[in-house]
């Protein structure tokens, strides 16, 4: 019997399978994402390590943890917005759903200023992708490569936070939707938590 | 759709709980930052906190511990094994400065 009998002939529930892991696809689409993502940003930190074992002058610049305490605090904070607002979604709770996830999207950005501020404050005193005045070069090319991707993410999650707020506020996308859009914004924290100990706390000068 | 959210009825309780202890956490790598210690126990300690605040934001925040106990599996089994996988090449970092690894060996 072919499968076109079988769906053909009134037997369609009996051999349509479940979705794989009974998840609905899109979550699936977004978690196989996560994981490519997250050998992306290992690779990076793993070959930031390597350079870093292997490097006598490997340079400390960073003076002061505030920035990055706040900004840690930020990206933390802005997860638990995002967890606030899904819940408003779940609930069927619009105006609080699509509140809550443009709030979400106003700390991504301050989170993103804040970066870009260390980025230029760091540029002034002389480094570049290239050089630095403190040691070895490869230190500013894997600090912005690293940085930079996770900027990047920062910002495409900005932009989907806003997009798929507002089109869940008009009724085009659902509570699922802002649920697959906060898996993608609790990763971008999750990898927040390696990037801070490993790229800035351990090259502290003091 | 969901299977993991149907779960979400328990009030923002646990969210906070699990948001404060995060919190938490990213404070303990600030200090152990200023401790006065080996830079090779530093990274081990910073790295042992993130792991945890890691997993803590994955079971919780992304709601993995609610999925199918086969999915969890996977995402697991599969992350750890890749990244265990990129150790590899650990020794070999030194050789720029101490030459190739057990390149004493006689």
């Amino acid at each position: 019997m072919s499968q076109a009998d079988l769906t053909m002939g009134g037997h369609s529930t009996s051999v349509v399978t479940e979705p794989p892991f009974s998840i609905p696809t899109k979550k699936l689409a977004m978690w196989l994402f996560i994981i490519a993502d997250t050998m992306t940003f290992a690779a990076c930190l793993v070959a930031y390590g390597f350079l870093r074992n292997g490097t006598s002058d490997w340079p400390r610049p960073f003076h002061s943890i505030t920035n990055v305490a706040l900004m840690t605090f930020i990206l933390l904070t802005s997860s638990l917005t995002m967890l606030i607002g899904l819940r408003a979604a779940k609930e069927g709770d619009k105006a609080s759903a699509f509140r809550w996830t443009m709030i979400t999207a106003v700390l991504g950005i301050a989170f993103a200023f804040l970066h870009i501020r260390e980025w230029f404050g760091l540029i002034d005193e002389g480094m570049t992708m290239f050089k630095n005045p403190w040691g070895t070069g490869l230190f500013g090319a894997s600090f912005f490569s690293i940085t930079g991707l996770h900027l990047t993410h920062v910002v495409s999650g900005i932009i989907a936070l806003l997009v798929v707020g507002v089109r869940y506020r008009s009724g085009r996308y659902n509570s699922d939707d802002i649920e697959i859009l906060g898996l993608y914004w609790h990763f971008v924290d999750l990898v927040w938590m390696f990037v801070v100990p490993l790229v800035y706390l351990l090259n502290l000068s003091h | 759709m969901t299977t993991a959210t149907d779960h979400k009825s328990s009030g923002i309780g646990k969210d906070l709980i699990i948001y404060f202890c995060l919190l938490a956490l990213a404070g303990v790598q600030f200090v152990i930052a200023y401790q006065n210690i080996d830079i090779a126990q530093k990274f081990t300690r910073m790295l042992a906190v993130a792991c945890i605040e890691a997993s803590l934001a994955v079971l919780f925040f992304m709601h993995l511990w609610t999925e199918k106990r086969a999915f969890l599996v996977f995402v697991v089994v599969f992350t750890i094994s890749v990244l265990l996988g990129m150790q590899y090449g650990w020794t070999d970092s030194t050789r720029m400065l101490v030459g190739a690894p057990f390149s004493n060996v006689k």
